[in-house]
């Protein structure tokens, strides 16, 4: 038996120790994870042979590449019989890569609009970026449609501010009666848009005329295609997805149904389907003679793919919504649109961000499929270089190229993801 | 139990009606949860609802501002009548505050935010006015000093009193509390119940459901007890602990009391 422990009072508490030294160290790190047992050795030595192997047979490949050959053929007589890349294709054909058929002497009108695109998106994508860079942000979508389509800058910024226009019929009618004020605004944007634009672009072109030559959608290509689809999809889809989400909880049971039944459906078709139709299927549904963009269908369908998927990444982060945020934004006497852009998307949104980016990565990714309608991706292109008889059988290096194009753009969106969840974080700081 | 033993100041009550409840019925689904309630509650007064769980206590109060709906009956809240109607119901919320027992705060604002939203947002306060207005309630209740802080950050103790703060700065005429100390570890229920003290001192008029009896005795002027959906027994807390009347109520108390 041992004895039971006398009564203990503690004099002084104990003040906070750091933690014991040797918790870190290359060794001790390699110890504990290569190896720490013996699978675990016989796995790492195994593993590096591997690696080992498979260096030394591309390390030559990419270390003999040559860059300045006029051809293939020319290509395989400077190597004189070593393995090695012929990356000159790339560099031969680098501008046909990036810009497609766009006409050589407007190149500088798709690079502005890209670099106009990164001060566009900084306010929206880093904190530290002054607010009043937003107003740009609102404009430009038609700044980017005029440098890249040409014609007059008066109807896409006019077709913007019709939004402005809807907004504010929307505020004074809903002061005088809430029911009409919706489809009112509505009703004033098509107007606007179907006369209002053309008029007034008119009159303002006959005064100051802001004109550049037209440039046809079938002369995109390559990965300004894809980026005009992709960034064009990315912006419309998550707005779209939202209300799609929002919908789809909706008490109303029209609006619950429309949208059930479009999120199922869209998301129960292959986007090939949807790209078909939007190519083909289409234009035995427009009235002769209508001239629809093949860029914009494609944008369309591409858009209305992802929105399925987003509304349904964005329910998730819904329903992990505790009620009680729902019942204190209603406590407050926030109303419905308040309340969800006050505290439930901006808590849902950033519970969904991984799921959204994914999303958003997948879409980008799709814009390839475009290949099978005729339009030249990178990789529709990649037949077209092949076609030439002076890169006649070349394969590796540009959808090496391609791959590692599309890899940058996508692992960035993934590391800024993952910034933003490190910066939207507020438990336990 | 808490301050049970402060001497209990005269309070005012006036004779305007701040919330009144007439042969109110509810249900979900087919379970007939609220049965026949009919309840005045004068401005300036302080009722604790006190019962069994399931028993419909929080269901009434989170009807009072049409967090629940009811199927028959009339509620009128300082005048206004709980309808369908949306500006009904916004009106109401916006007058009545309302402190919830997970506290409820928004994750993603900041304490002060937490309080100068619904100012913003509902009643159109400049931001400026609406943050000296935050300070001065968070002062209120002790905390200004984690005006810059996250809700995460925070014990429950201190979120509950910005929860309070939050509701404040919307200058309630009613104040609802449901079972705003039950999630509470017993070292941070005090510190709550000082600051609903301090504010039934003020004058507020609160419905309050709670499990403290000390509390009750301490501020209530009238003791509501419900069970099984219904009004069992209301009286003063002084006549309610000591001379309860029905059967039910005595077994309640000797349950709640008898340990």
């Amino acid at each position: 038996m041992t004895a039971l422990p006398g009564p203990y009072v503690r004099t002084e508490m104990l003040p906070q120790q750091p933690p014991p030294i040797g918790q870190a160290g290359l060794l001790r790190w390699v110890r504990e994870n290569l190896f720490s047992s013996v699978l675990n050795a016989t796995l790492t030595l195994v593993t590096i042979l591997v690696v080992f192997s498979l260096v030394r047979h591309m390390l030559p490949w990419f270390a003999n590449s040559v860059w300045t050959a006029g051809s293939l053929t020319e290509c395989r007589e400077m190597l004189d019989g070593k393995t090695g890349a012929c990356f000159s294709v790339v560099a031969d054909r680098w501008n046909q890569m990036v810009f497609g058929f766009y006409p050589v002497e407007l190149y500088w009108r798709p690079i502005l609009a890209v670099v106009l695109l990164l001060a566009a998106l900084a306010p929206m994508l880093f904190s530290g970026v002054p607010r009043q860079l937003l107003w740009f942000s609102v404009f430009y979508p038609a700044v980017a449609v005029w440098l890249l389509w040409g014609g007059s800058l008066w109807g896409p910024i006019l077709a913007t501010v019709g939004f402005g226009i809807a907004f504010m019929v929307y505020q004074s009618v809903a002061r005088l009666q809430a029911l009409l004020a919706a489809p009112l605004a509505l009703l004033s944007l098509m107007v606007w848009w179907l006369w209002g634009v053309g008029l007034v672009a008119g009159v303002a072109q006959s005064i100051v005329p802001l004109d550049l030559t037209e440039v046809r959608s079938h002369e995109f290509g390559g990965f300004m295609l894809s980026v005009v689809i992709g960034v064009t999809g990315i912006a419309l889809s998550l707005p779209m997805g939202i209300l799609l989400a929002l919908g789809r909880k909706s008490d109303l049971f029209l609006i619950r149904t429309v949208c059930i039944g479009f999120i199922e459906f869209i998301r129960g078709v292959p986007l090939i389907t949807l790209l078909f139709t939007a190519s083909t299927l289409l234009n035995y549904f427009l009235p002769p003679n209508t001239n629809f963009d093949i860029t914009l269908r494609v944008i369309i369908m591409v858009t209305i793919f992802a929105a399925a998927y987003m509304a349904e990444v964005i329910r998730g982060g819904l329903s992990a919504l505790p009620t009680g945020q729902y019942e204190a934004a209603d406590a407050l006497g926030l109303n419905y649109w308040k309340a969800q852009r006050l505290i439930i998307m901006p808590q849902a949104l950033k519970i969904s961000i991984p799921g959204i980016v994914n999303t958003f990565i997948g879409l980008f990714k799709d814009t390839t499929l475009v290949i099978f309608i005729g339009l030249l991706d990178p990789l529709g292109l990649t037949n077209s270089i092949r076609a030439d008889v002076n890169w006649n059988g070349i394969y590796w290096e540009l959808f090496l190229f391609v791959g590692v194009m599309f890899f940058i753009v996508c692992f960035s969106m993934s590391r800024y993801s993952m910034y933003l969840e490190r910066r939207l974080k507020t438990d336990h700081l | 139990m808490s301050q049970a033993t402060a001497e209990k100041p005269a309070l005012p009550i006036s004779t305007e009606v701040a919330v009144e409840i007439a042969s109110m019925n509810k249900w979900y689904g087919s379970f007939h949860v609220l049965r026949d309630i009919n309840m005045t509650v004068m401005t300036g007064e302080r009722i604790v609802i006190c019962g069994p769980s399931g028993s419909g206590k929080s269901t009434l109060i989170r009807c009072i501002n049409r967090l629940e709906e009811h199927q028959s009956g009339r509620i009128t809240v300082d005048g206004t009548e709980l309808t369908s109607d949306l500006k009904n119901i916004d009106k109401v919320r916006s007058e009545v505050g309302m402190v919830f027992q997970h506290f409820n705060l928004f994750p993603h604002l900041t304490i002060l935010e937490n309080c100068t939203l619904a100012p913003i947002w509902v009643r159109n306060v400049p931001k400026k006015e609406a943050e000296e207005v935050a300070m001065h309630f968070l002062e209120k209740v002790k905390i200004p000093e984690q005006a810059m802080k996250y809700p995460g950050q925070l014990s429950g103790g201190q979120q509950q009193r910005v929860a309070i703060a939050r509701s404040l700065c919307m200058k309630p005429r009613i104040m609802l509390f449901d079972e705003p100390t039950s999630a509470l570890d017993p070292e941070m229920i005090k510190e709550v119940l000082d600051t609903m003290i301090e504010l039934a001192e003020e004058g507020m008029t609160m419905l309050c459901v709670t499990h403290e009896m000390g509390f009750a005795q301490a501020v209530a002027n009238r003791v509501v007890f419900m069970d099984q959906g219904q009004i069992v027994e209301q009286n003063t807390p002084k006549e309610f602990f000591n001379n309860p009347q029905s059967d039910r109520t005595k077994l309640f108390l000797s349950q709640i009391l008898g340990h």
